[in-house]
């Protein structure tokens, strides 16, 4: 199949490695996993959910592949899939989707899992901070893994960061899968701040219960490729969830927002609010799918997409869908593609505003909603003050990068 | 002040101003009257700058300067202010960052040294007391959700923080109830220095009664075809311009 030979190779090479390191719920799933990996082969464009983004072509360079476990040493309610508090085995990899090849591929090879696990009732006192470094001279894939597993009344904040270090290409491939139980709340921020080299692919699976809400928000600050899909299951009457995104992204920045809600019951919510800010060459794709089951009724459901193209060469692609098999429900879907409106641009101009503070303005305003739908005040402020910094072009490029001299 | 000879301007192609020639003096109050689509707010919009309107011929200089060579936001530093006659609303960018942004430049221009944060604030609160513009505005989105009357006073209000030389007031008087008109009036009143200029575009006489122009030029078909005092205006208010267009042999 395409490119998917160096890959089996190498995990045929790493078996026992892999093996020894891994713990058996991991283990358990690999031989299914790279069976699947085998049949499906890399999605190519003319997959539906591949449409925007060529997976093939992003993971054909020769990276070589780490094999490193988390350490022993783990923040509060943070472990490591062997030393689970729990029985891990009715979650791990059970939401995960096994007819995407890339998902197959974590799951083949990934080494360990962090376990994020919250006990009934409990709220930790902190937001839970999950920093992904990727530092290394050679150019080098990364698969990992993150369970959440939030038990009855639970609440917790997670905040996913992800950096680079030196200029080396970076492939990361990211597979989390999320459990709200019964009147949880979880919200899980992702903010990206990489470069130009890195590719980024994450699948994220949220499953949720009875009145259950989950918040994903995930922001595309400094990029390279990157391909994140979330997809929701809302299994219990009164659950809700909030997807939300903002992306900025210039020169030849690639971001691919790919998204499915399912509502498989009466009575649920779902909110999505994704925004891109294109400068430069920088190609966008949003395509978002609400799906809503036969005796879904009362579902209510909102989707935007708005983007806003600053040059002629940066391009969008948005698709939001809906498919509905109830007849008593509220769903709207929208998206809006723009460029920058001259009359604002010249009223700015007429006060003095130089044409570069005012581009600032506008683009800063329209992304700025995103960053206020985030409940928590230190974060937002910090978001706010991270993406006036990313407009003014001083963030990545600045710090050490070399590539964007 | 300002030196206009033989202006040439049109919008997609379409010439709209035919040679015009128009001089206003330190400290004047220059009336623009005419009849719709005599080309005044074309004249406003080519003073400042305003990129949908092409120069064809002729020349404009400010203080000295040559004003077509420069960008808008350069003319407006040097102290042209121009109050829009329709504001437009810019969701999500606040007045307060939007003035902060706008007086910064003003300032740096005028080599004066930046206002701190609380400096500025304190300046927005003396300066919005002298158009009656309400709190509540000046802490949302530029012109968003504002009445036609408060977009017309938050132009003011920007006029104040700003201090021009040279204001354009093109048709500041159209949506204002009588109240507003005399607020916005006497604010322009109170705010302007003894060598503060003024072109002012009106069809009314009303905001001149308050205003009191120096100089009152008849605008028609793209040109200046008559000059006088306050009177003229006066005269036109009573009788139209038909006997100008006949005069001139329009």
């Amino acid at each position: 199949m395409n490119g998917t030979r160096q890959y089996t190779d190498f995990f045929n090479d790493v078996r026992d490695t892999l093996y020894a390191r891994s713990c058996d719920v991991m283990n358990a799933q690999r031989e299914m996993a790279l069976a699947r990996f085998e049949s499906l082969g890399f999605p190519t464009r003319k997959t539906e959910r591949y449409k925007y983004t060529d997976a093939g072509l992003d993971f054909e360079p020769d990276y070589g592949i780490a094999l490193s476990t988390l350490t022993d040493e783990l923040p509060k309610y943070c472990h490591r899939i062997c030393n689970a508090p729990i029985d891990v085995t009715p979650y791990y990899n059970s939401i995960a989707d096994r007819n995407d090849a890339v998902v197959c591929l974590n799951t083949m090879l990934s080494v360990d899992t962090l376990l994020v696990y919250i006990p009934r009732n409990t709220r930790p006192e902190h937001p839970i901070q999950i920093s992904n470094i990727l530092k290394g001279d050679n150019d080098t894939m990364v698969n990992r893994r993150l369970l959440v597993v939030m038990e009855e009344g639970a609440e917790a904040d997670i905040i996913i960061t992800d950096h680079a270090v030196n200029d080396s290409r970076f492939l990361t491939n990211q597979v989390i899968e999320a459990f709200a139980s019964e009147n949880s709340h979880l919200n899980i921020y992702e903010i990206e701040e990489t470069h130009l080299l890195c590719t980024r692919y994450s699948n994220v699976y949220i499953h949720e219960s009875r009145n259950a809400s989950v918040r994903h928000t995930s922001l595309s600050l400094f990029n390279g490729h990157t391909r994140n899909t979330c997809n929701v299951q809302l299994a219990s009457e009164g659950s809700e969830v909030n997807l939300n995104g903002c992306v900025i992204a210039d020169k030849m920045q690639r971001v691919d927002n790919n998204t499915r809600i399912e509502h498989l019951v009466p009575h649920c919510t779902s909110n999505e609010l994704y925004k891109y800010v294109l400068d430069d060459s920088a190609t966008g794709a949003f395509a978002g799918i609400v799906y809503v089951s036969e005796g879904a009724q009362k579902t209510s459901s909102a989707m935007t997409n708005a983007n806003l193209c600053a040059t002629d060469s940066a391009r969008m692609y948005t698709q939001p869908m809906l498919e509905i098999y109830a007849d008593d429900v509220k769903c709207s879907h929208g998206s809006t593609v723009g460029q920058l409106g001259e009359d604002a641009l010249f009223y700015m101009m007429q006060r003095g505003i130089g044409i570069d503070e005012a581009r600032l303005l506008l683009k800063s305003a329209f992304i700025t909603e995103v960053v206020e739908t985030i409940p928590l005040e230190p974060l937002r402020d910090r978001l706010h003050f991270q993406v006036d910094k990313r407009l003014r072009g001083e963030l990545s490029k600045c710090e050490g990068c070399k590539l964007c001299k | 002040m300002l030196k206009i000879e033989n202006l040439h301007a049109s919008i997609n192609g379409k010439e709209i101003l035919k040679g015009v020639n128009l001089t206003i003096r330190d400290g004047e109050i220059h009336a623009i009257m005419g009849t719709n689509g005599a080309g005044k707010s074309t004249l406003s919009n080519v003073i400042v700058g305003n990129p949908m309107y092409e120069v064809t011929q002729g020349k404009i200089t400010f203080n000295g300067h040559n004003l077509l060579d420069m960008k808008p936001d350069e003319r407006a530093n040097m102290g042209i202010f121009m109050s829009f006659q329709q504001p437009v609303e810019i969701p999500g960018v606040s007045m307060t960052n939007f003035m902060r942004a706008a007086v910064n430049a003003r300032y740096k221009a005028q080599g004066r040294e930046q206002l701190s944060a609380g400096d500025f604030l304190k300046l927005m609160r003396e300066k919005r007391k002298i158009v009656e513009l309400d709190t509540k505005l000046t802490s949302r989105s530029v012109n968003e959700g504002f009445s036609g009357g408060e977009k017309k006073r938050n132009e003011i209000f920007q006029m104040a923080m700003l201090e021009p030389e040279f204001c354009i007031l093109d048709e500041t008087d159209s949506g204002l109830d009588v109240d507003a008109l005399r607020i916005v009036a006497e604010g322009f009143n109170k705010l302007r220095k003894p060598d503060t200029s003024a072109m002012v575009i009106t069809h009314y006489v009303r905001l001149l009664d308050y205003l009191k122009p120096d100089v009152v030029s008849v605008m028609i078909d793209g040109r200046i075809v008559k000059t006088g005092d306050a009177s003229l205006a006066e005269k036109i208010e009573k009788t139209g311009f038909d006997w100008i267009k006949e005069e001139v042999g329009l």
